[in-house]
Formats: C-alpha cells, sequence, structure tokens
C-alpha cells in the first residue's frame, strides 16, 4: 500500500526514461525468447552443450575466484596506500574494461603464450603452456572480468571509514587482521556486487577466451563459443544454447540475491 | 612508571606544543575549544600520529622518541572514540573480545573475559548484541569495556559523553567516573565540556591554540582561571590589571576595589550573581559602582543572565523579579554594583 | 531511409529487363566497361553507391576491386562489409540493404537463394584450396598433413562449422588421418593469429590465407589439397537498392581484370 503511494508521487523525467531504459535491455531478450524453437529444445541439447555449460560454470567462477585474490589487495592498495599516481593506476585497472577482448586475447599470448615474454619461460622452466588449456580459459576470463571486481570493492573501501582501522590498531591489530576481521567485513556488500559482476562477465566472455584459450570441446569451448559456431550453421540451435546459459546464469545471479546482494547497503 | 611526554607536532599552519605527564592511577582531563589540538594530542599518545619532535615515555620504555616509534597495535593503550568506532558486524562480546584476540589470547579465554567485562559495565545480556541494536549509552559501555579489556596501561578518551543525549550522560558520566577509579592505570581525558573535565579528572590540562595555558586540580582551575577561555568555562567574570593596595587598574579600562592590598599584576574574578543591577547610582557602602549598558539577555533556567558593556564589560546573573523591577530592555542603561568582598585576586 | 528506397527500386524495377539485357549483351570479355549503358538517355547508367557483403577472405582482394571499379566507373562508390560468410548470409535474410553478396562458400549463399533474395543463379568467381602453414621457420617442423596427428605438436584448425574447418574435414577424410588439434578455431584469421604468434606449430588454412599473413607465416602445400577445393560464388541481390550497379560490379570482378587482382592474391580461377 505504501510502496503504492510512493509509487504515484514518481516523477514522470524518471521514470519515462527508466521504463525506456528497462525495455531497451528486455526487448532484445524477448526477442531471444519468441525465437526460440521450444520444439526442439531437448534434441539440441546434446551432451556437448551439457559440457559448455558445464566448463563456463567452472570456468567462470574459477576466474571470479582469482579475481578476488588478485583483484581485492589491488583495490585495497588503490583506495588505502598513498601511493604516487594512483589515479594513473586506477585508469589503468580500467584498460581491460575499453579493449576490445580479441585484441585482450593478442596481448594475454604475446606476454603467457608459448612464444610470450612469460610464457616462454614458464613453458621452458615448469612445461606450463597455458593456451589452449582450461587453465587459459579461466586467466583469459579474469583479465577481462578483474576490473568489475576492482572498481567495485575500490569503491566500497574508499567510501568505508578509515578510522575503524584505527580503532582496531589501538587494540592491537595488526594490519593484516584489522584487514581481515575489520576492513573486509564492512566492505563485503561491494565485494560481493563486485564478484557477482566478474561472475556474469565471466560467464559471457567470447573474445579473449577465444583468441587465448582457443576452442576445444571439453577443454576450452565454453559456451558464447559453443553459441558462436552453432551460429555459423544452425542459427535456432545458437539461440537454444544461448537461452540455456541465459537462464542458468540468471538462476545463479538471482539465488545470489536473495542471499548475498539484498542486504542493506 | 609515570608516563612523560612532550608532544610536538607540526601539521600545516597548526603546531601542537604540549607538555603532559600523568602519574599512575591519575586522571588527567584536556580541556579546549575545538581545534586546539586535543585530538592531535590524543593521536599522538595512541601512536596514530608520529611526533615530529620532542617524546613519550612510559617508566623505563619509550614510545616515540628521536629514534624509537612504537606504533599504535604494539602500544599497552585503550582507547574510547568520539564515536566508539564499534565494529558493526561484530557483536557487543567480539567487539570486547576483539583486543584479546589481537593480542594473541586464545579465543575462548577471550570470549570469557569479554563476557565478563560486558558483566562489569552492566550488560550482562546485551553479548550477542549488534552495535547497531544498543543505545547510546550501551554503546558507549561496550566501547569502554572494549578498551579496558586488555588491561592497558594508558586509557584515552576522546569525548566519550559528547555523543549522548543530556539524560543519559549524567547516569554515564558517573558509571564512568566508577570505572576510571578501579583502572590503575594512566587516564588522559579528551573533553570540550568543563562539567565532564570537573567530575571526572584529577587534574585539568587547559589548551588552547596548541599550548597548555594552565593546569591544576579542577578546584584550583575553577576558582582561579588564568585566560578569558577557563573563566568563561567555569562562569566567571574575570580581569587582568595592575594592582596596588586595594585598587587594580584593570587592562581593558576600569578600576575595581579588592578586598585586602595586592601589588604588582594580578586577576579578578567574581560570579555573575554577585553583581546588582540598579537604575539609578546606589549611595553608600565601599562598593564598585560603574555605568553601564545592557548588549544582551539571556534568559536561563532560573536567573537571567544580562551581558552589560561599560568599563570593565560585566556578566550579571539577576532574578527574575529583578528583571520586572528594572524592565529591562538592550541600549537601557543602568549602574552596576559588586561589593569588594565578593572579588577574588590572585597574581597573574 | 526506406521510403525513397520503396521508390528507387520500382524504378530499378521498371529498367531491370534493360539492364539484365545490356549486361549479357556485354558479357564477360570487355572487362571494366562492361557495364557502361550501349548508347541512348533511356539505358540505366552505371552509377551510385553500391554495397558488396563478402567473406572476411576477401577482404584484401574487394578492397583493391572496389578502387578498380570506382576508377573505371566514375560516380560510383563502393561500400563493403566484409564478414564471415554465415553471418553475411544471415544479416541479408534478415533484411540487410545490400547490392551484392560474395560468399567464400556455396552453403552460406545457398542459405541466401533458399529465400529467394538472389535475382540470377550464383556464379563461381574463384577457387580456394588449403595449403598448411607454420610459423616462419617451421619450428615445429611439419613436414605434412601426416604430422597434424601427432599429439605432441600444438595444431589449430578452423572449425568444422566454418568453410575452412568443413573443407579441412573433408581433407583428412580423404587422406585417412585423424588430426590432434588443439583448438578449433573460429575463423581463418584467428588460425593465422595463433600462427604468426607461434602458438601453434601447424594450421590448415586456404592458400590465400598464407599469402595474405605475409612472411610471419609460411605454407606448405600438399597433393590431398586439390580434392577439397572450395568455390566462391557472387552474386547480385534481388532487392538491390541499386541493381545495375551491382550487375556491372558482379561483372567486374569476373572480368579479366577481376581475376588478376585475385589470382595474384592467391586464387584458383574456377
Amino acid at each position: 500500500m505504501t510502496r503504492n503511494r510512493v509509487r504515484g508521487r514518481l516523477p514522470v523525467v524518471l521514470v519515462l526514461p527508466a521504463v525506456l531504459g528497462l525495455a531497451f535491455l528486455l526487448v532484445p531478450l524477448a526477442g531471444l525468447l519468441v525465437k526460440t524453437p521450444w520444439t526442439s529444445l531437448s534434441t539440441l541439447l546434446s551432451a556437448e552443450v551439457g559440457e559448455a555449460l558445464r566448463l563456463s560454470l567452472i570456468c567462470a567462477s574459477l576466474a571470479t575466484v582469482l579475481c578476488l585474490f588478485l583483484g581485492i589487495p589491488l583495490a585495497w592498495l588503490l583506495a588505502r596506500s598513498g601511493l604516487p599516481g594512483r589515479g594513473f593506476l586506477r585508469a589503468l585497472v580500467t584498460v581491460p574494461l575499453v579493449l576490445p577482448p580479441v585484441v585482450g586475447g593478442v596481448a594475454l599470448l604475446l606476454v603467457l603464450g608459448r612464444r610470450g615474454l612469460i610464457g616462454e619461460h614458464l613453458d621452458a622452466w615448469f612445461g606450463i603452456s597455458l593456451p589452449f588449456t582450461t587453465a587459459g580459459v579461466v586467466v583469459a576470463e579474469a583479465f577481462v572480468a578483474m576490473p568489475f571486481l576492482v572498481i567495485s570493492v575500490e569503491g566500497a573501501l574508499r567510501a568505508a571509514d578509515p578510522r575503524y582501522e584505527e580503532a582496531a590498531a589501538t587494540l592491537g591489530a595488526s594490519k593484516w587482521l584489522t584487514f581481515r576481521r575489520v576492513t573486509l567485513p564492512s566492505v563485503l556488500p561491494g565485494v560481493v556486487a563486485g564478484a557477482v559482476l566478474c561472475w556474469a562477465r565471466a560467464l559471457g566472455e567470447f573474445g579473449a577466451t577465444i583468441t587465448f584459450a582457443g576452442n576445444f570441446p571439453g577443454e576450452t569451448t565454453t559456451m558464447p563459443l559453443a553459441v558462436y559456431l552453432a551460429l555459423e550453421t544452425d542459427p535456432d540451435a545458437a539461440i537454444v544454447l544461448s537461452i540455456v546459459l541465459l537462464l542458468v546464469s540468471v538462476g545463479v545471479l538471482a539465488g545470489l540475491r536473495d542471499r548475498w546482494i539484498s542486504g542493506p547497503t | 612508571m609515570t608516563l612523560n611526554a612532550e608532544l610536538r607536532v607540526t601539521r600545516g599552519t597548526f603546531s601542537l606544543d604540549l607538555d603532559v605527564t600523568i602519574a599512575p592511577g591519575e586522571i588527567v582531563a584536556l580541556l579546549g575549544p575545538n581545534g586546539a589540538g586535543k585530538s592531535t594530542a590524543l593521536r599522538a599518545l595512541a601512536g596514530l600520529l608520529p611526533l615530529n619532535s620532542g617524546h613519550i615515555t612510559v617508566g623505563e620504555s619509550t614510545w616515540d622518541g628521536t629514534d624509537a616509534f612504537v606504533p599504535a597495535e604494539k602500544r599497552p593503550i585503550g582507547v574510547v572514540f568520539q564515536d566508539y568506532l564499534l565494529f558493526a558486524h561484530m557483536s557487543a562480546l567480539e567487539n570486547v573480545a576483539f583486543g584479546l584476540r589481537a593480542r594473541g589470547t586464545r579465543r575462548a579465554e577471550a570470549r570469557a573475559e569479554a563476557a565478563r567485562w560486558l558483566d562489569r559495565v552492566g550488560l550482562n545480556g546485551y553479548a550477542q548484541a549488534k552495535p547497531r541494536s544498543l543505545s547510546g549509552g550501551q554503546a558507549q559501555r561496550v566501547a569502554l569495556a572494549r578498551a579496558l579489556a586488555t588491561g592497558p596501561s594508558l586509557l584515552l578518551l576522546d569525548e566519550p559523553l559528547a555523543a549522548l543525549d543530556a539524560s543519559t550522560r549524567l547516569q554515564v558520566r558517573s558509571e564512568l567516573g566508577r570505572h576510571l577509579a578501579d583502572f590503575g592505570g594512566h587516564t588522559l581525558l579528551v573533553t570540550h565540556d568543563p562539567l565532564d573535565a570537573m567530575v571526572l579528572a584529577d587534574r585539568l590540562v587547559i589548551l588552547e591554540g596548541g599550548r597548555a595555558v594552565q593546569s591544576g586540580p579542577p578546584a584550583e582551575v575553577a576558582r582561579q582561571p588564568r585566560t578569558d577561555y577557563v573563566a568563561n568555562l567555569v562562569g566567571l567574570n574575570f580581569y587582568r590589571g595592575k594592582a596596588s593596595g586595594t585598587d587594580v587598574d584593570l587592562d581593558g579600562g576600569g578600576r575595581l576595589t579588592i578586598p585586602r592590598p595586592v601589588n604588582g599584576p594580578a586577576h579578578v574574578v567574581f560570579p555573575p550573581n554577585a553583581v546588582s543591577l540598579h537604575a539609578a547610582k546606589p549611595e553608600g557602602s565601599p562598593r564598585n559602582v560603574w555605568p553601564v549598558t545592557v548588549a544582551a539577555i539571556e534568559q536561563h533556567a532560573h536567573t537571567t543572565r544580562v551581558r552589560l558593556d561599560g568599563a570593565p564589560n560585566v556578566l550579571a546573573d539577576i532574578t527574575t523579579a529583578t528583571l520586572a523591577d528594572l524592565r529591562l530592555r538592550p541600549g537601557d542603561e543602568l549602574w552596576a554594583a559588586v561589593k569588594a568582598t565578593e572579588t577574588h585576586v590572585y597574581p597573574a | 531511409m526506406t521510403v525513397p528506397n520503396l521508390r528507387k527500386s520500382k524504378s530499378i524495377r521498371v529498367t531491370l529487363a534493360v539492364a539484365s539485357a545490356a549486361l549479357v549483351l556485354a558479357g564477360c570479355g570487355s572487362g571494366g566497361q562492361a557495364a557502361a549503358p550501349a548508347s541512348g538517355s533511356e539505358a540505366p547508367k552505371v552509377t551510385g553507391d553500391v554495397t558488396v557483403f563478402a567473406a572476411a577472405s576477401l577482404t584484401e582482394t574487394f578492397t583493391r576491386l572496389g578502387k578498380d571499379f570506382e576508377a573505371a566507373n566514375p560516380g560510383t562508390k563502393v561500400k563493403f562489409n566484409f564478414g564471415g560468410s554465415s553471418a553475411l548470409a544471415q544479416q541479408l535474410n534478415q533484411g540487410a540493404p545490400a547490392d551484392v553478396f560474395a560468399s567464400a562458400a556455396p552453403a552460406n549463399m545457398k542459405q541466401v537463394t533458399d529465400t529467394k533474395t538472389i535475382t540470377d543463379a550464383p556464379r563461381t568467381f574463384v577457387k580456394n584450396k588449403l595449403a598448411i602453414a607454420v610459423p616462419k621457420g617451421n619450428p615445429g617442423k611439419i613436414a605434412g598433413l601426416a604430422d597434424f596427428a601427432d599429439a605432441g605438436k600444438k595444431i589449430a584448425l578452423c572449425a568444422e562449422q566454418v568453410p575452412c574447418g568443413a573443407a579441412s574435414k573433408k581433407v583428412f577424410e580423404l587422406a585417412k588421418i585423424t588430426p590432434a588439434p588443439d583448438t578449433l578455431e573460429q575463423d581463418v584469421k584467428a588460425v593465422l593469429t595463433k600462427v604468426s604468434l607461434g602458438e601453434v606449430d601447424g594450421a590448415l588454412v586456404y592458400k590465400t590465407d598464407v599469402k595474405a599473413a605475409g612472411d610471419k607465416v609460411e605454407g606448405i602445400e600438399f597433393t590431398e589439397s586439390a580434392q577439397a577445393v572450395n568455390d566462391y560464388p557472387i552474386a547480385s541481390l534481388a532487392k538491390a537498392p541499386n541493381a545495375v550497379t551491382a550487375k556491372a560490379f558482379v561483372e567486374f570482378v569476373l572480368s579479366d581484370k577481376g581475376r588478376t587482382v585475385l589470382s595474384a592474391a592467391g586464387f584458383d580461377s574456377p
């Protein structure tokens, strides 16, 4: 009831663009749903699709974990340290956002590829070669998705009151303990939001993945790659695959939202 | 094990230059207006801000000095912050246990000790409460328990009662006084409220513009203020002047008669209720009588405070009956009278 | 946009018969002048913009041919949309306004003809063969197609869904070799990126792609390739906004001059 009264007061200048914005996001989705050949759904869901879906979920999740491990400390560095040139560093962190993913993939090859600056040594010393492996998919996805996490967590850290960290210090807590027990829990909503964005981006990743990790069923063929190749011969199959990916990701995100994100922030 | 500190800190145009000594068990209140450097002094003692020069020593150990700096997390201190800064995601018990855990006490032991402290501050039953659900007074007590639980040798209180409303304040102040009396270490209380300082502290240090302008036991400071700020805090009319015999020529103009002869620079004080106001110049008895103009009238609970311009300016507290008699309005011209025996004189 | 287009296409339809006749008369032999109207002010003129959808592998050659065509027919402007043949076919079937479609595989052309967006029968203008591509210096020591079965070597192939992948599959079947690829790429350019960066030891791509890739990639020809030749069909489209110029451009590609450019890039004549 209260909500209705509130809605009645919402200004048109906000509601109109908001509704247009929602339509802009949802209409292409509706188009996809309308065109879905529901009857052939079951026949198109082969074992390969299941494999691609499984691989997508695993890789996106691992990439998110990797981003959390590297991205949270990076965000902390950007938000808390008095590092000179932080503004420039912050701009650099967003590079993967503006870089066409394919270019990102090539850049990864140049560094981590078999002949890459670092990859060459990885190969020679440890026999590790990332391209064309599942690990390569994780690396490519993490590269593209990390900025989402870093930006989100850094924003939360900058909004958090640093005096709580001082309070922890006066209680005898080391910097590391303070970070773990005081800072991190206080920015948890930002971390969760960043991780969700990160995961979603990783799940839909195509360009950097196919360029860096290639495409081989069961090893590097994630759903977006499967969709793209299906589009070459069978657009119907591509639509079905997209719908499957969409349903799974929306399901996961909605589930997470109920658990984590709805908290007061 | 006396705490001895020479706090020299420069930040931009502001500089703090303050010497503090606190004996074990002593409670020193640092009293001063906003921007006087109270928080800077507290942060320096806490180790959140390194000194530019000077030193902080407690007994044999140096916390800050020319070649030593002990960071906050290594100092045996407890701090109660102005808005408490309780960790919102932890329960009251976890907040109190945090310092013990951070200093290496085992989990079960730390929780048991934290529970004892909550009990001691009267929060038995609030162990699992999150800070958000606590009242201001309860949060203050958790903050105090958290600061004391680690058994610090220096307790720092930053405006510990400022965030409370007047009714809670009275009760929390007396409780705080009880806990401070039990505490055997050094206590520094930072406040801008003279009442908190007077009630809680053994000794006051008045800080203005980064310098200590006066220090001493509360009663002495209250009786013999040395600056306008302190006089204002304790609510006295305060004048500087040069005494010869029973006359004091005031620096700001005017002359006052005092009860016994003094010579040289002196301070003269008398309370506002020692001032009587008259429509016509009163006759007789050796009095200080001078013409004044009403500048402002403030209504207080039971009295009316009248701000009067003249030589010298003076504050007068009058009864409502007098107010009615005189029908005072700003701009009215009156006579102020103060008995010599009501004045208190001490060397400057 | 749509209204003028409709009007234009109506007028075009009126003159369509005349135009076709003129083109047929002009024939293949007369090169760049093929589309020039024979006589009279009534005859359709080769002028204006013409939009060509062409397979990605034609990027270099068609860009060149477009410039030559514009030079030979003042007043014309050739606009290209290069992309994967199947993506282009899909765009066309969804109604993308184009005049000419040049596909890298008959299958994709068929997708378009099936929906009757083509006027004339598509004509094969070049053929392309597969070749083995190896990084400069052949560090993986690939000698022939048999090495593609070696799991110890890093091998890239096109995915079966795209033309070069389909052709590769055919070649391996003929040679009775089971390849052990490490990756199935979405197009030839992606394969070549991996070869030129040395990420793979060998790959199967078109001869023309090896040539276009420059000196970072070396080509090795192999006998079985002759049995998996890929035809490139071209056709002007029924709904072409500029049908006259479209047909002229198709003829230009099929002309001697067009062929010279295409064979210089490594394409074989049909």
